[in-house]
């Protein structure tokens, strides 16, 4: 239960980082360290090289692009971070909603965004987050900056479309009016376990209040990737907003299919997801219909 | 392989330069290296909290970093609670409330707490059963844990009424 050698790098600029990334052999980043040092510790990982980015400049922070219309969040911005900031919790409070869920507080205070991002786990909470808002992720290398969807991202279990020589360095998640809908709702065995499937919902009302103009929903737990339900919301995106629809639209998530283990089978998970994306739409409507101040804690 | 550091660091006020192996996890250090055995190891993969410490006033999980991580940072672990033999006021409240019987988990318990405190002055049980979530006990329970450290908020509550210029716990 102690980590194998490796070579320790801690850069100091992104330019840095890249450099190394491109030119070691084996070497892996760390960021919050909260799902690498276990591997670590279990030797399930050993690389050659550890570059950490903790003390790279300008890889966290919280960026408000007006024009644009995203907020830009810097891959090392600690999860601890988006909890409490006050204009996410006003602006987007699906994030900090979302991120009360990942492990404990003192695991946030060292977890990263974009380190859960990398680390793509199939019930991890930002990444249903990232699917439901269509976040943008921009990857580094010394050859170029690229922009990757969010629903390019994942390539299968635990593996995403960076390659080994690329830095995940900040991602941009697109705004949503003042006062719209929002839930994340999960299922987990204990609080601060990893969920057993956790859904994500955006929602926004049209000028009535009485019909619903766009909606997003995004499960994880159901297997390697976040699975957008693209049928309820297709059901839901400019009709009426009354709880028979929101039933009818979260019953289509049966029809998914799902990866199940002994503990949780794919039928379920997939009751799950129904309860939780009909939980989910009603608060979100509820919130949309009813904007309150969001506690900040 | 170049696998050594000099880290220069803070545990407890005290200033502290050692040199470290780049593998070594903090919470080895601070038991191994510096012989400050309070801080305990259960699982090793940041499910019990055993390890829990502050690092620039944050709790964290001590086996989830490395000795390399903390060069420039402070670091308080149990042992700085204590003002020498005299209890904190969460060790007291411990105490007074049987909130420990082997105390493996303890100091992890203890770091946790103080740093939930350090933040909120007036929770709520259920505030507080939340922030314990992250620490296993497997002998006292919960119940005893909860009850001392409401009674450190009040008490910190009561304290601060009578003196407002006292300045709450000062750290
Ligand atoms: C007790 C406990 C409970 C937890 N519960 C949950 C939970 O409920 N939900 C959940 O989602 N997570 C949970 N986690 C994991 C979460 O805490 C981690 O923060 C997260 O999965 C990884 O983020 P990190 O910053 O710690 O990344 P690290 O552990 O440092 O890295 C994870 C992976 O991502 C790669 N990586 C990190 N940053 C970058 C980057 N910028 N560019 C490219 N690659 C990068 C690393 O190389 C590594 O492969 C839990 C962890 C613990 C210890
Ligand atoms: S020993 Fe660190 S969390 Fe268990
Ligand atoms: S007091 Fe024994 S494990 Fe908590």
């Amino acid at each position: 239960m102690k980590p194998p050698p490796f070579h320790y790098h801690d850069p100091r600029t992104v330019e840095d980082t890249l450099h190394l990334l491109s030119e070691l052999d084996d070497a892996k980043v760390i960021a919050g360290g909260q799902s690498l040092m276990p591997m670590l510790n279990m030797r399930l990982a050993q690389p050659g090289h550890l570059v950490d980015i903790n003390r790279v400049d300008g890889l966290a922070g919280i960026g408000w692009y007006e024009p644009e219309q995203v907020v830009r969040i810097g891959a090392a911005t600690r999860q601890r971070t988006i909890e409490k900031d006050p204009d996410l919790a006003r602006r987007y409070p699906l994030l900090p909603e979302a991120i009360s869920h990942i492990g404990h507080f003192q695991t946030r205070n060292r977890g990263t965004v974009g380190g859960s991002l990398a680390h793509l786990d199939a019930s991890a909470e930002l990444v249903a987050v990232a699917s439901a808002a269509e976040a943008t992720l921009y990857a580094a290398s010394t050859r170029a900056v690229r922009a990757i969807p969010m629903a390019d991202f994942p390539r299968g279990h635990l593996t995403t479309d960076l390659t080994s020589d690329e830095l995940l360095v900040a991602i941009d998640v697109p705004l949503w009016p003042d006062g719209h809908g929002y839930a994340f709702e999960e299922f987990a065995r204990r609080h601060g376990d990893f969920a057993l499937v956790a859904a994500a919902v955006l929602l926004e009302l049209d000028t009535t209040h009485r019909s619903i103009r766009r909606c997003r929903v995004s499960l994880v737990g159901l297997g390697p990737a976040p699975i957008r339900l693209t049928k309820a919301e297709e059901l839901l995106n400019g009709g009426v907003a009354d709880d028979d629809a929101l039933r009818s639209a979260a019953a289509l998530a049966r029809n998914l299919s799902a990866v199940g283990d002994d503990a949780a089978p794919a039928e379920y998970r997939l009751a799950l997801a129904e309860t939780l994306v009909r939980r989910g739409l009603r608060r979100a409507l509820r919130r949309a219909t009813q904007p309150t101040t969001p506690e900040v804690n | 392989m170049a696998t050594t550091r000099q880290i220069d660091c803070t545990v407890n006020g005290e200033p502290v330069t050692a040199t470290v192996e780049t593998r070594l996890t903090l919470a080895d250090f601070l038991r191994d290296q510096l012989t400050l055995t309070g801080t305990h190891l259960g699982c090793e993969h940041g499910v019990c909290g055993a390890c829990t410490v502050h690092v620039d006033g944050a709790a964290v999980r001590g086996c989830l970093m490395l000795a390399v991580q903390v060069d420039g940072s402070a670091v308080r672990t149990v042992e700085g609670l204590s003002d020498g033999d005299a209890l904190s006021p969460l060790q007291q409240a411990f105490r007074e409330n049987h909130a420990l019987q082997c105390g493996f988990c303890t100091p992890g318990v203890l770091m946790s707490m103080q740093s939930f405190l350090d933040e909120h002055t007036n929770p709520t049980a259920n505030d507080v059963t939340e922030a314990l979530s992250g620490n296993l006990c497997r002998c006292t329970g919960y119940a005893a844990v909860v009850a001392a450290t409401l009674q450190t908020a009040r008490d910190g509550v009561e304290h601060h009424d009578q003196s407002p210029t006292s300045g709450g716990n000062g750290s």
